[in-house]
């Protein structure tokens, strides 16, 4: 792995980078969870109630995503039987020491949020015979009765943990993005958009996975999609998406147009290095394409079946471009050698701990879970007062 | 309020004074019970947590300002290191007395030496000795007319006074020593790497033997004993030059008094101790 002639990387370099393909996942997975909630939130605190067929699924599937968050950093750690270090001796100056409170608040929040949302069920089956019922026992924390008053109060404890979720969820992902943002030593992620950008592309990554599992969920029930709640969510990706989009491009434009001593090689990991990845994955396929294809699947004059289609489509490429978008930062960003000389080879792996098999693998798990979650629990269930509404 | 008043609120303020605390009724001695809980608890809590945080920042400042150095001959040691590259040759030599004192595996690099080419055409040509033996790299067949200049400039850890790797570690596994020194605990390390990528220099890596954060050390186990560190004892030119910075008779604090003085990046802030003499803009 040489450089080209007349460029120079750092001699540390020619191994290759040290964050790999792990920590392309785990902002990927975390931002899912992030963007799963805030549909939850939409519903719950933000009255949008034609987003009902899909609260209890979302809520479902951030929990999911967040249960396997830390399970591509555990492969990444070089000593990983130390990976708890990290919460009992803390160096509070690294962005990196919150993530162990951060992610334990948030996995606690949402653990106790789907228990209360689900409560009703729970109790009820917990209540009947039988060995399944053992499980909903456990579930329901042994507390097998409720009453009009214990409904209320977990109704209102619903709502508060779905308003404090969001800032949560806000301080998960935007923590993610200064992981990167923060460091001073690398031109192509020291910026101070990059939490907000990280954000954006969170909320969006999560509305474009509840969209797809949403359209495919339906066709293994084989039951109707229903059509203004996916065009609620195809409207909301919409608005994200441009949100996300003005984010990254406005910082590439800045760092154009500004022109500093560095832009010479970043202009150079655009075009050349990342043409494949950010200029046509991230930029033309998983931007404009979708931005399109939403705008005409959120019309009302659009019917439902081509409305699915769209919706189908365009939450996929979505979800490529936000998966393109993590490399682009975090591989792209080691690929600029700190000589600002030349550029690191990034050569993926396919076997061993970090390798490409294990990331699929890691990736697998949290929809494993939520399909075991889907069965344990009415996860498509509307909420008995919006269902008469 | 003082209760020398007037007689009226002489005996109020005396009533309230001069009542037995066994008086209080129940709910009263509880309520001031549990305050006294949530006082003490929040100054334990405070006690615990915010004054040993002030403590520590008040240590870092100590080594910051060169109050607190290792105690040799009645005054305090911050080490310092100088890397004049008008002396260097290129040889490497430096390179391979740090991988055999230190240990360091085949690939990895705690100290190389970088080689300058300027043509006179305005470009600049860059290769890094990685072999030791004035290995550089084979040079296209040039006219001597069309260089300009070269130079060698050796490369290590800049052992920064405001160190972006020590700032992100998220275990506290990068430390800085009294005397200035920053090194990273082996055994604490969980080799996550973020120390890597925030050294704007390139000079940390993952030790592919002990799977933690390596670097320079301007070997520790040496310089405590008053020993030089290897690449300064090997190089036959006197082009690295380590020391006391704190002594201004020592032979350091002379040359950096002498001479232009540069750090690299210096943009970046981190205020390297280790310096240079000659460096060049193209350098970084």
């Amino acid at each position: 792995m040489m450089p080209h002639a007349g460029e120079f990387i750092f001699p540390n370099d020619l191994n290759g980078v040290a964050w790999t393909v792990m920590i392309v996942l785990y902002p990927y997975i975390t931002g899912l969870v992030a963007g799963a909630f805030v549909v939850a939130a939409l519903y719950h605190v933000f009255g949008r109630k034609e987003l009902a067929p899909v609260a209890r699924f979302a809520l479902a599937a951030s929990f999911s995503f967040c249960a396997f968050a830390t399970l591509p950093l555990l492969l990444h750690l070089h000593q990983p039987q130390r990976a708890f270090f990290i919460m009992f001796m803390p160096n509070f100056t690294s962005a990196m020491a919150g993530f162990g409170f951060i992610y334990s608040f948030y996995l606690t929040l949402l653990a106790v949020e789907i228990l209360l949302v689900f409560r009703t069920d729970i109790v009820a089956m917990a209540n009947e015979k039988g060995v399944r019922s053992l499980l909903y026992k456990l579930l329901s924390l042994g507390v097998l009765r409720e009453t009009a008053k214990s409904k209320e109060i977990d109704a209102k404890w619903v709502h508060a943990l779905s308003v404090l979720g969001i800032p949560a969820a806000c301080v998960l992902h935007g923590y993610v993005g200064f992981i990167f943002g923060g460091i001073k030593a690398n031109p192509w992620w020291s910026t101070a958009l990059m939490p907000v950008i990280f954000l954006a592309s969170a909320i969006v990554s999560g509305i474009a996975m509840l969209i797809v599992l949403y359209i495919v969920f339906s066709k293994i029930r084989r039951v109707k999609v229903d059509d203004e709640c996916l065009r609620s969510m195809m409207k909301t990706l919409w608005l994200f998406l441009i949100l996300a989009v003005v984010l990254e491009s406005l910082e590439l434009l800045n760092m154009a147009y500004e022109a500093g001593e560095e832009w010479h090689i970043l202009s150079r990991l655009v075009t050349e290095k990342l043409r494949f990845s950010f200029v046509y994955v991230q930029l033309i396929i998983g931007s404009a394409i979708p931005f399109v294809l939403l705008l005409i699947g959120w019309m009302k004059k659009t019917g439902p079946r081509t409305r699915v289609t769209l919706g189908m489509i365009s939450g996929l490429l979505v979800l490529v471009q936000v998966l393109s978008m993590r490399f682009n930062v975090v591989i792209g960003g080691q690929m600029l050698s700190k000589s600002f000389r030349g550029f690191v080879e990034y050569i993926p792996e396919w076997q061993g701990r970090e390798g490409i098999l294990v990331a699929i693998g890691v990736f697998t798990m949290p929809f494993v879970l939520l399909a075991a979650v889907s069965q344990i629990l009415p996860v498509w269930k509307i909420d008995a007062h919006d269902h008469q509404a | 309020m003082s209760c020398s008043g007037n007689k009226g609120a002489k005996d109020t303020c005396c009533e309230t004074q001069n009542q037995p605390t066994g008086l209080l009724d129940a709910s009263e001695s509880r309520r001031e019970f549990l305050w006294d809980a949530v006082k003490n608890f929040t100054f334990g809590a405070l006690t615990l947590t915010v004054i040993p945080m002030f403590i520590e920042k008040a240590d870092a400042e100590e080594v910051h300002t060169g109050k607190d150095g290792k105690e040799t001959k009645g005054h305090t040691v911050i080490f310092g290191y100088l890397v004049d590259t008008t002396k260097c040759i290129g040889c490497g030599g430096c390179m391979l007395a740090c991988k055999k004192e230190n240990d360091v595996p085949d690939g990895q690099f705690r100290t190389w030496v970088e080689r300058y080419v300027y043509y006179a055409d305005g470009s600049v040509r860059v290769d890094a000795n990685l072999k030791g033996k004035f290995a550089f790299s084979e040079l296209p067949p040039i006219n001597p007319k069309e260089v300009l200049k070269s130079f060698f400039v050796p490369k290590l850890c800049n052992h920064c006074t405001d160190t972006p790797c020590i700032q992100v570690c998220p275990v506290g596994a990068s430390y800085k020593t009294k005397e200035g020194v920053v090194l990273v605990d082996y055994e604490q390390c969980i080799g996550c790497a973020y120390c890597v990528q925030a050294c704007p220099f390139g000079t940390r890596f993952i030790n592919t033997k002990t799977q933690t954060a390596d670097k320079c050390t301007w070997c520790y186990h040496r310089i405590q004993h008053g020993e030089k560190p290897a690449c300064v004892d090997v190089c036959p030119t006197g082009t690295r030059t380590f020391g006391d910075i704190n002594d201004p008779e020592s032979e350091i604090s002379k040359a950096l008094a002498e001479n232009r003085i540069d750090v690299l990046k210096s943009y970046l802030g981190t205020r390297p101790k280790t310096r240079y003499i000659g460096l060049t803009a193209e350098v970084v």
